[in-house]
Formats: structure tokens, sequence, C-alpha cells
């Protein structure tokens, strides 16, 4: 907090009284300086010569210094030198007392340090006159010091918070996963004090969250609101929480925290590296751009505000959902790309962009070519401090070595367990329950080392018993690229017609030597289907998507379906030895 | 030669009333000090220093000047500035006639002495 200059400091001293150092070798002219001085109320010390006075100095600290000018041992010039050195940074205004008339004279005693001279004989009135004058100044002259030692301690604590919070910055909002192999990104060293923010974070389910923002405002509050921001992108994002989810979550808390007038520019991709899908949502970022093997490109435009803006209710989480080929890529960049200029005061602007774009013949050259344009294009001005960009890549998830960070608690969890979690009629198309159920799992010791598959089988069997089983659409649709959009259409519309219909997961933990078996069950209140046909037949199409059945079985020691077709019970077993993804 | 009183009255009444009790103890003082610069410059003298006779003098006309006695520190300019001339001929003249200045002032003095 920011104090008032301290009371005590040397300011605290100029009261009327002061402490003075006669120093003159006649003692009747030193017996009448010192009446003066006395009866205008200042303590007196007195010396006899230039050397008694340095003595007097360093023992009494007078405030202000009256030396004759010719004195036996040392002469005032040199007394006046000595003291000068001791008092150091503080002022003590020194006065010649002098009957001196050659002005070269004179000016010596000034260049040895001397303020002013005194003339006999004393007028009192002048006397009095020239202490309150010094006094003055040497009152202004502590106060600057004083002002000046106060600003520096203050900055010296500040850049010491700054970099405290730098680290404390650093940790909350670390780099994630961003050098995973198929992220590219270039950030100016003063991202984090220029408001830009670059964060990735892998998906239990396999896949990553990547989070590019631009916060409006610099320094600290940019940095401020950046903290909340990657606690919840990270917290969230590896918790399982789709992306809806974690950007409704961060909308809200900006809303919250940040002043009018502050907000977050920022794009969100959601990699599902599995699928080769990809969901973009991009609130006043300029456009990101989608670039295709082919050649042609999709543009990603920002369709919402920036985060921070609306409230909860008026918040749209809607991302555009495309498919994504291998190799194929996304790229954002925050407005100082398009905004760094030249020594012409050009901007480089989204027309150079495209032409980049343009005349990129593969779209892996894409980032190294506009990262060169721009360089080329701004040559030495320094406006590369602004730039955020970043590119990420369609690649399969096994050519990744992207860990999820396993924070042990050292706490022990339940170990052995059962319970059963249902879900009905409209919460059905409102909740995602995953991030809860996951969380129940990972609270069983070491299953958190299979996170990412245990996460995979919830999510499978979920969307399939909603979306096959009790919203009965047909996984073939998604064959195509027509077919795939009007899949989700579908979707949406006949979740908002879901009614008098449930989806109920068991889930079971029993304890084994060195792991454990985690037995999940998931019953829905849809008609259920033959699968009988499928067991031999895993390919077939309807009403599971035979995607998912495998992807189930490879993940399962074993899978079964039961009744009607509306309930499938998997195991998965599991030791502290195994940690990478999938089963061997 | 020199317009000057033996004593400014003026500056001792002012010189006493910022003293209080001890004006007779500052004109004691002063008495005491100046017949020790005398000796001085006549030692300075005889030494034929005409630098150390100069600063001797400069010392001893501050003190006259402080305690209102002009004529005298006139006649210690005098000899200041002969000092530093660095030609100390004619001083012996000057040096009798400070001491006779000094002892009219002295005998100036003793009503104040006495006052106290």
């Amino acid at each position: 907090m920011l104090s008032a200059i301290p009371p005590g400091s040397a300011v605290a001293s100029g009261s009327d009284t002061l402490k003075i150092l006669i120093a003159d070798d006649s003692d009747s002219d030193r017996l009448i300086l010192q009446a003066m001085l006395r009866k205008q109320g200042h303590e007196v010390v007195t010396a006899v010569d230039g050397m008694d006075a340095v003595e007097r100095f360093r023992a009494e600290r007078p405030q202000i210094v009256l030396l004759d000018a010719l004195m036996p041992r040392m002469d005032g010039r040199e007394a006046a030198r000595r003291i000068k050195a001791l008092a150091g940074e503080a002022l003590v205004p020194i006065i010649f007392l002098t009957s001196l008339s050659d002005a070269e004279e004179l000016a010596d005693c000034l260049a040895a340090g001397g303020d002013d001279f005194l003339s006999k004989p004393y007028n009192r009135i002048i006397i009095e006159a020239k202490i309150n004058a010094f006094n003055r100044m040497r009152m202004m002259h502590a106060t600057v010091q004083a002002q000046r030692d106060h600003i520096r301690e203050r900055n010296e604590q500040l850049l010491l918070e700054q970099k405290t919070a730098r680290r404390v910055f650093e940790n909350v909002a670390h780099r994630g996963c961003l050098e995973a192999g198929n992220i590219r990104y270039l950030m100016s060293p003063l991202s984090i004090f220029n408001g830009d923010v670059l964060f990735a974070c892998p998906k239990p389910s396999g896949g990553m969250h990547i989070f590019l923002g631009d916060f409006t405002g610099h320094g600290l509050p940019a940095a401020i609101g950046a903290m909340p921001l990657a606690e919840i992108f990270y917290g969230m994002t590896s918790k399982g929480f789709p992306i809806a989810d974690v950007l409704r979550e961060i909308n809200q808390k900006l809303k919250r925290i940040l002043p009018t007038g502050m907000f977050c520019c920022g794009a969100m991709i959601d990699m599902n590296l599995q699928l080769q899908e990809v969901e973009v949502w991009n609130g006043g970022l300029p456009a990101g751009y989608l670039i295709r093997t082919d050649g042609s490109r999709v543009r990603l435009v920002s369709d919402h505000l920036p985060l921070g803006v609306l409230p909860a209710e008026r918040f749209s989480p809607e991302c555009v959902r495309y498919t994504l080929l291998r190799d194929e890529r996304v790229l954002f960049c925050s407005d100082g790309i398009l905004e760094a200029t030249n020594g012409n005061e050009e901007m480089f602007g989204e027309a150079r962009l495209l032409e980049v774009l343009d005349n990129c013949d593969s779209p892996d050259k894409v980032f190294d070519e506009l990262t060169l344009a721009v360089r080329r294009f701004t040559g030495s001005v320094e406006s590369r401090d602004d730039i955020s960009l970043v590119e990420v890549a369609m690649v399969p998830e096994k050519m990744l070595d992207v860990h999820q960070s396993v924070i042990s608690t050292g706490l022990t969890g339940p170990s052995d367990w059962r319970c059963a979690y249902e879900l009905r009629d409209e919460t059905l198309s409102t909740f995602n329950p995953l991030p809860l159920l996951l969380h129940i799992c990972m609270e069983a010791p070491g299953l958190r080392l299979c996170s990412g598959q245990i996460y995979t089988i919830l999510a499978e069997m979920f969307s399939n018993a909603l979306e096959h089983g009790i919203l009965r659409l047909s996984s073939t649709l998604k064959g195509s690229a027509s077919g795939f959009s009007r899949y989700y259409e579908e979707r949406e519309r006949r979740l908002k017609q879901v009614g008098n219909h449930f989806i109920r997961f068991e889930l079971e933990h029993i304890s084994q030597e060195n792991g454990g078996r985690l037995l999940i069950a998931c019953e829905d209140s849809g008609p259920g289907f033959d699968y009988t046909h499928q067991e031999e037949c895993p390919q077939a199409s309807a009403p599971y998507g035979g995607r998912g059945i495998m992807l189930l079985r490879q993940l399962c020691d074993s899978v079964v379906y039961c009744g009607s077709g509306n309930r499938i019970e998997a195991a998965f077993e599991w030791s502290f030895q195994q940690r990478s993804m999938g089963k061997h | 030669m020199n317009e000057h009183t033996h004593l400014d009255d003026e500056a001792l009444a002012e010189l006493r009333e910022v003293m209080d009790d001890d004006f007779s103890i500052l004109i004691s003082t002063f008495i005491d000090d100046s017949a020790e610069r005398v000796s001085t410059l006549k030692k300075r003298f005889d030494a034929a220093d005409a630098e150390a006779f100069s600063k001797a003098a400069h010392s001893f006309k501050g003190s006259c000047i402080n305690i209102g006695a002009p004529r005298l520190g006139d006649l210690c300019l005098e000899a200041e500035q002969m000092g530093r001339s660095g030609d100390l001929t004619g001083a012996e003249d000057l040096l009798a006639s400070i001491e006779q200045e000094f002892e009219t002032v002295k005998t100036l003095l003793q009503p104040y002495l006495a006052s106290a």
C-alpha cells in the first residue's frame, strides 16, 4: 500500500530550534554570534578553529554551520570541505563569517562548499533572515530526499512484487502442453504483461484444448485477469469439461471480476484427434484460418463478443465444428500481427496475411512463411513485441507425447466402492455428467493414472446411450461432410424434445493387488437393439457407432451388452505400472 | 586622517541588548583578546612575516568592527593591506598608532565594564 512520507524522517526536525555550529578563533566575535543565535531560540555549539569545527561537527551533527574564513590550525575553507564530506547526502548549509573583501577569496570560500557569507559587523536581522532562508532550503532538500528514498524503496518493492507476481503467474498460467509436436506458436517474451495469453491443455479423453487470448489493457491488470482464466482453462479441461462449459465459466468469471471496459478477446480450439474433428469458438480475435491440404481454407471469423462482456444468460459458448484431416491445421493470431508496422507506419494487415496463405503451397509451411513475412515487413522496427501466433495441426494421437500432469494430493481415497448415478428427462439435454463421473473415479487411489482411458470409456458409453439409445440417431450420417452437420442439427432438435427418459451409470471399483478393477455399467431408457448380430460383426452400422464400440473393446478388458441392448457393461482393469494410452 | 570615532555607541547599545548580562564579559573578552592580538602583530612584524602580519591584522579588524571600535578597525585594515603588499616599511608607526588607539578604546570601554 502506498503510504505517505513516513513521519520522523529528516523533515520532522525542521522545527524552529536548530543546532548551529559556530567556528571562530575570535572569542569576542564568537560570544556576539552565540548570543544572537541563542536569542533567536537556537542551540549553539562552538569551535575555536577549523580542526575543532570538524570534530564538533562529527560529534554534534549540527544542522547549519557558521565558519570564520581565516582560522589557525585549519582554515574555514578546508573545514568546509571536510564538513560537506561528512554531511554526505544531507544538506548542511555552511555560511562563511568574513570581512573578506577580495572577490577571489570570497569565490574560493564558495568553491570549498560554502553556501553564503555573513559579513562583520554582525547584524541580527540579517542573521535571522539568512538562518531562516537556509533552514527552508535544508528542509526542502530533506523532503526531496525523503521522497526520493521513499520512491526508490517503493520502486524496489514494486519490482520485487512484479517478480513474485510473474512467478505466481507462470505457475498458474503455465504454457501447458504447448510443446506438443502438433502446436507451433510465437509469443513475445513480454506477453505476460502485454495482455496476450496462450494456453494448451490435454483433455483426459485425448486431444487438447487451446486458448489464445488478448486482454484489453496491459500490465498488471491484464496479468491479474489472465490468472483466473488460466486456472479455469487448465482446471476444467483436465477434469474433462467440454469446451462450451469451459468458455461459459471463463466468461462468467471474467464478467464478474473485471472492471467494465476490460475484457478478453479470445479464441478457443477443441482438437479431437480421434475423430479428426475440431471445434472453434472465436470471440473478438481477428479471423483465424483453417488450412486444408487441398489448398482450400475456411475463415474462422469472430461470431461472439469477447469473454467477460456478456452476462451468463446472454453468453453463447456455441462453437463451429469442422472435420480436420491429418496435417490440416488451424491458425490464429492476436491483432499484434495485423497491426505490426513497418518503417513507413504501414500495418501488416489481413491482405498481406492472405497473400502469404495464397502463395504457400503446403499447410506445414504456413507458420514459417507467415512469421518470416512479418519479420521482413517490420524490418528493424521493434513491433514484434506484441505478436502472438499459434498453429495447431491434426495428427494421430499416438504421435504426440503429451502427458497429463498427475498432481498427487498425497491423500488416500476410497478404493472399494459402488455407486449409481441417474440422469432424467430434461437434465439429459442440459447437463454433462462426464466430469462428475470422472471425478468420482479419480478419487480411487492410483486410478488417475488412467484418467484418459476412463474418460473415453465414460464418454463413449454416454454418447452412445444418449445419441443412439435414446435419440435414435444413426451414425452412418456422419460419413459425409453434409451428413456430419445434419447429424448435429438433428441431435440438437431431438434433444429439445427428450422427455421421460433416463441414463443410468453404475460404477464399482474393487482394489486388487497392484491396482484395481473398475466396472462401469450404462443403461438407457431406449428400446435397445439386437446386439447378438453385432457381436459377430462390429463394423455393422446401427445403432451403435462402429468406431465407438471398437474403441471400448480396445480400452476395456470386457464389454458386454445386456437386456434388450439398452445396457452395456464394461470392466477396466488397471495396475500401477500401466501408464500409456490404450491397451498394449 | 581618520574620520571614524573611537567607539560606535549605537553598535555598543545594540550589543548590550543582545548580550544582556554577558555584556561586560564580552567587553573584557574583547580587551583581553585585543591585547593578545596587538602583541601577535608585533611578533609578526619582528619576524618580518608580511603574510602572517596581514592575517593577524585581518582577524583583529573583524573583532573591532563587531565590537564597535571603528577607528581601531580602520588601522587594522591599513595594517592588513600593508602586510598583503609584502612591504612592511612604515609598519612600525602604524603599530604604534594601533597600540595607542587600543589604549584609548580600552579607557573608553571602562565604564561599560563597570556597568555590569
